[in-house]
């Protein structure tokens, strides 16, 4: 089934090569390299030390379901043929956390604490969006 | 609303020197014709008005303004109809006439708004989410607050909602972002309210008895909720702490609560966050009804956000019905004995957090 075109992201300067990595569908997450650790979302400088010096690198795409609320109205009105949907925050096994949909399983039935993984949804400049979906 | 509180307080406009508003203060000074000396637009959603008490104690400590009014007014029920009311509906989508931003008013919910989380429930209802995985809450033990707070919007003949509510009729009332049912929800009406501060010495001489501010504190920890460290810990857990000290009170001391209730969640979080219970243990708390009425810790009294009313920054009747109890003047739900009130806001989901303490002349 094609889903309706969803509210697209821009791409700022500081989120390019995330979005270029989706073009290949892989999950790059920005790092410190001065903290050497990963966050979440794209900034220009780290948000613990405040350094400039990130570089990207890929994520497992591998997590679990931190918190999750089934929408049984949408948000916006490219989102209404997909009611109910789950949204939810994933803890990412790589350390950050970050919003989402639950797909390929009833929205209801995503609870807090499942395993998920990484899949994509494309977008209409051939970027993609990063899902997540219960491991099977 | 600028004159009732004037009025109230026995001062007229020229004694004004300082002016709040959740992001409007130049243009209402201009508006009002006054030129404040302290101008303050601290904007951090339904708590910008603890905030502003914070912001005006201190300038009043230190000397830069003698008189301060904060005001808040807003329409949204009277707007959304209005809305409705033109050809193409009450917008929703692009130029659509309805507010809708389709990036937010923030950069980062470019990294929220693709996944079409409705807010702002939806932040709370993951916080809800969480809590009840982690600590076991029940739908029924949030629906108990709504209950509670319903109780005594039947005392307060201005509350929207005036009639009993039960448990089932919540759990009954449609989902829109799970597990919070619509019931479960603030109200979206229209409404306004205003306060006037000046220093004790000053107002021991206005009016009307002061209401003294006892300790103020805030704290602040993301602005969109993915960023949120903990979902079932608000900085409430600090700013409630520096307020309860600043004060010199114990929770033994407290007569009567206002907590934000944009949802039972956030009211469930800060009665936790404020050292009421334990972490976790806020569901269990609430659900013999204690909050209402009949309880042992008055909650909400005008009938809160959820049943009383909710234009948007609810921040300032939190404040507003703190200083009627406080004074005596809440009727039909007058507490009898109300010395120390807590004023607790939230703004944002759950972001910027400010606890007033106020208290009569008893509690100094």
């Amino acid at each position: 089934m094609t889903e309706p075109a969803r509210l697209e992201p821009p791409v700022t300067e500081e989120a390019e090569p995330f979005w270029d990595a989706t073009r290949r569908q892989e999950l790059a997450l920005p790092w410190c390299r001065h903290c050497q650790r990963p966050f979440w979302y794209p900034r220009p400088v780290c948000p613990t030390c405040l350094s400039p010096d990130v570089e990207w690198r890929p994520s497992s795409g591998r997590g679990q379901v931190y918190a999750v609320s089934v929408m049984h109205r949408p948000s916006n009105p490219s989102m209404a043929e997909r009611v109910p949907y789950a949204v939810a925050l994933i803890d990412l096994d790589d350390g950050v956390r970050m919003m989402s949909n639950v797909v390929g399983v009833e929205a209801e039935r995503v609870e807090v604490g499942m395993d998920v993984t990484l899949t994509w949804e494309p977008l209409s400049d051939g970027r993609h969006l990063p899902l997540f979906a219960p491991v099977v | 609303m600028v004159r009732e509180a004037l009025d109230d307080a026995g001062l007229a406009l020229t004694d004004v020197d300082a002016l709040f508003a959740s992001g409007e203060a130049m243009g209402l000074a201009e508006f009002l014709g006054i030129q404040p000396r302290w101008l303050d637009s601290t904007m951090t959603g339904g708590s910008s008005f603890e905030f502003h008490v914070q912001h005006a104690a201190a300038a009043i400590a230190l000397g830069l303004c003698d008189v301060a009014v904060s005001v808040y007014a807003s329409t949204p029920h009277s707007d959304s109809k209005r809305a409705r009311s033109r050809p193409g509906g009450p917008g929703g989508g692009p130029g659509g006439g309805g507010g809708w931003r389709p990036m937010g008013p923030y950069p980062a919910m470019a990294w929220e708004l693709p996944y079409g989380l409705r807010m702002p429930i939806g932040a709370y209802a993951l916080a809800a989410s969480r809590h009840m995985a982690q600590f076991g809450t029940t739908s029924e033990q949030l629906a108990q607050i709504a209950v509670s707070t319903r109780e005594w919007a039947t005392r307060n003949p201005r509350a929207r909602f005036r009639e009993p509510l039960t448990i089932d009729e919540v759990l009954a009332s449609e989902y829109i972002c799970t597990p919070l049912h619509k019931l479960g929800c603030c109200l979206r009406t229209d409404g306004a309210g205003a306060f006037v501060m000046a220093s004790a010495e000053r107002a021991r001489h206005l009016a009307k008895p002061p209401v003294y501010v006892l300790g103020v504190g805030s704290a602040a920890s993301h602005s969109i909720i993915s960023q949120m460290p903990d979902l079932t810990v608000t900085a409430t857990s600090v700013a409630g702490g520096i307020a309860f000290d600043m004060a010199g009170i114990e929770h033994r001391d407290v007569d009567l609560l206002m907590l934000y209730d944009s949802f039972t969640i956030t009211t469930l979080l800060l009665i936790e966050d404020l050292g009421f219970c334990k972490k976790g243990e806020g569901g269990p708390f609430a659900e013999d009804g204690k909050l209402g009425p009949v309880g042992s810790l008055p909650t909400n009294t005008h009938g809160g956000g959820l049943s009383y009313t909710h234009p948007g920054m609810y921040g300032i009747f939190l404040l507003v019905e703190a200083a009627r109890q406080v004074r005596g003047e809440a009727g039909d739900r007058q507490l009898p004995r109300c010395d120390v009130a807590v004023a607790s806001g939230s703004g944002g989901v759950l972001s910027a957090m400010s606890t007033c303490v106020l208290g009569s002349e008893a509690a100094l």
